[in-house]
């Protein structure tokens, strides 16, 4: 069950030009978190309580049910997320979480491929995770501007993953887009996990249906209140109507949602 | 110390306070139920109905501006049949009068609504007349005194039940429309909607919403909604619920002496899901404070 509460920041360190990790003391938000729910953050005001106005939802990037703490990852490029930025260990603040439905992991089934791009790795390190620790076959593949935005990278380097890493800027890896890791035939999965930009998604998604296998994929969308009452952060789904589809709340429906049933068209 | 009384009578429709939660800001209720002790609350204006099911707007459908959001939500909803049907019977014991946000595109659209809900559990009808008017070129009803009664006057001919009319600020006179409206029956005034707002993304060149233009909500609006509840309760007899921008109780007071008997809180909601209740504890600590024994001894003391 989601709550909010009023918590501390632990730690906050830019990890790249303007990409920030922040970790926060909330055993609550902790002990009831799985895997790719969010937070809806605010920061607690000093001045200036009303501006800017809203929550800023944010993925969990890390769950430490044992410290008790989340970690997140954002960046920041808005006026919230700045003002986000400026806070230092020992500062408070304002979450609501954890919310919506996270990842789910099929039973028997062995070899999963997860798909991330620019800011959409975080919310995907917390599966990866997971998958080792059952022993599962992962394979991470991850693209972002530059070596710096490869989120995690670190981390996977010293999982037992089969990583492979692209930036545009060439400074890691292949130079180019994750998605054409896609085209390499040697790349065999039962399942996949996705998120990134739409277009990034929307490739993953044609390969997926191409290639007859399941996956999900965690959404962004502009968000209000974060409790399904405000219908700001619907996506299209497919359903069976008359029109092929419905909108379905990002926030507390999502926002990971069937791979193969998300329309990528706004 | 007696505790204060904070029960508010609206012309027949009695609230156990004066905190309700504004239409499309608090979904059906059951929404904020980790959150608020739902029985706690006045009232709920449930999300705007319609006679039939509503997809909406496309996104974007939300932007932020300074201390406010513009949104453009387009009355999503699943009609009143499905309210009727999976949503009242989860929400009609609670201890909150459920309100319902009615809209409609032509009159009759109105009057159907009413004559369907005029059924056990729903308390009282909140009339939305921000709508455009579909024969008359898409004027929302709620901007010509004659149109807006038009409507009032359709649903009273439908039911008994309390009925509050919300009016639109994006209007020349709010007073001739609260005048016409009382004319045609309503019981209760709720205001303001909406400020109807823009928001042009600088690097892409085009409004952020999907659907262009947008309401104007949060603290940005909230003197102009002070200053309209503060000009209507002098124009009209019927009793106010005053709304625009209510952040904290401080702010809720101030609609209080502007000349509400009741409050509704809509964007804070987003900001602090927990702040009805705040909201509720601060009016009757301020009540205390003061050395009032009743709430409405308050209501509308600032008109001089």
């Amino acid at each position: 069950m989601s709550k909010r509460v009023i918590a501390k920041v632990i730690s906050q360190e830019e990890i790249s030009p303007r990409h920030f990790k922040m970790v926060i003391d909330a055993p609550e938000v902790a002990k009831e978190a799985k895997i790719g729910q969010f937070i809806h953050l605010k920061w607690v005001a000093k001045l200036n309580e009303h501006d800017p106005l809203l929550r800023r939802p944010i993925s969990l990037n890390e769950i430490d049910q044992e410290a008790g703490t989340i970690t997140i990852i954002y960046r920041a490029i808005g006026r919230g997320t700045q003002l986000l930025a400026t806070l230092k260990a020992g500062d408070q603040v304002d979450l609501m979480g954890p919310i919506g439905m996270g990842f789910s992991i099929p039973e028997d089934t062995n070899k999963f491929v997860v798909v991330g791009g620019g800011m959409g790795i975080a919310p995907l390190y917390p599966v990866v995770k997971k998958l080792v620790e059952l022993n599962k076959e992962v394979t991470v593949l991850i693209g972002a501007e530059n070596k710096g935005q490869l989120l995690n990278l670190a981390d996977y380097e010293e999982m037992d993953v089969e990583l492979k890493a692209s930036t545009v800027d060439g400074s890691y890896g292949y130079q180019g887009f994750v998605t054409e890791f896609l085209d390499d035939t040697l790349i065999d999965a039962d399942y996949i996990y996705t998120c990134g930009p739409e277009v990034m998604m929307e490739v993953v998604q044609n390969w997926v249906i191409a290639n007859d296998i399941k996956g999900e994929a965690s959404l962004e969308e502009r968000m209000g209140c974060g409790t399904g009452a405000c219908l700001s952060c619907v996506c299209k789904i497919k359903v069976r109507n008359e029109s092929g589809w419905d909108y379905k709340k990002t926030c507390i429906q999502g926002p990971v949602f069937p791979l193969n049933e998300v329309i990528f068209d706004d | 110390m007696t505790k204060p009384n904070l029960a508010v009578d609206l012309n027949g429709l009695k609230l156990q306070n004066p905190v309700t939660t504004a239409s499309g800001t608090f979904g059906f209720g059951p929404e904020y139920r980790n959150y608020v002790d739902l029985n706690r609350l006045g009232g709920v204006m449930v999300k705007g109905t319609t006679l039939n099911p509503k997809l909406g707007n496309p996104t974007p459908r939300i932007a932020e501006t300074p201390a406010g959001m513009l949104n453009a939500i387009g009355l999503q909803n699943p009609g009143v049949d499905h309210f009727l049907a999976r949503i009242l019977p989860l929400i009609k014991d609670y201890n909150f009068k459920t309100i319902v946000n009615i809209s409609g595109n032509t009159v009759e659209d109105y009057a159907k609504l009413a004559n369907k809900l005029n059924v056990e559990g729903v308390d009282a009808l909140e009339i939305n007349i921000s709508c455009p008017n579909v024969k008359k070129g898409g004027l929302a009803f709620g901007t010509q005194p004659e149109m807006a009664a038009s409507v009032v006057e359709a649903v009273r001919a439908e039911t008994d039940m309390s009925l509050i009319t919300k009016l639109s600020p994006n209007v020349a006179d709010i007073t001739s429309i609260a005048r016409a409206v009382e004319e045609a029956g309503t019981d209760v005034i709720s205001l303001i909607n909406t400020l109807l707002g823009m928001k042009i993304d600088i690097h892409n060149q085009e409004p952020i919403l999907a659907n262009k233009m947008g309401g104007l909500s949060g603290p940005a609006i909230k003197p102009v909604a002070v200053r309209m509840v503060y000009q209507v309760a002098q124009a009209v007899e019927v009793p106010l619920i005053g709304m625009g921008g209510i952040s904290n109780a401080d702010d809720a007071i101030e609609f209080l002496l502007a000349g509400a008997s009741a409050i509704s809180v809509g964007t804070a909601n987003f900001v602090n899901p927990e702040v009805t209740m705040e909201i509720l504890d601060g009016i009757e600590e301020y009540l205390v404070e003061k050395g009032y024994e009743d709430i409405n001894e308050i209501v509308g003391k600032a008109i001089k």
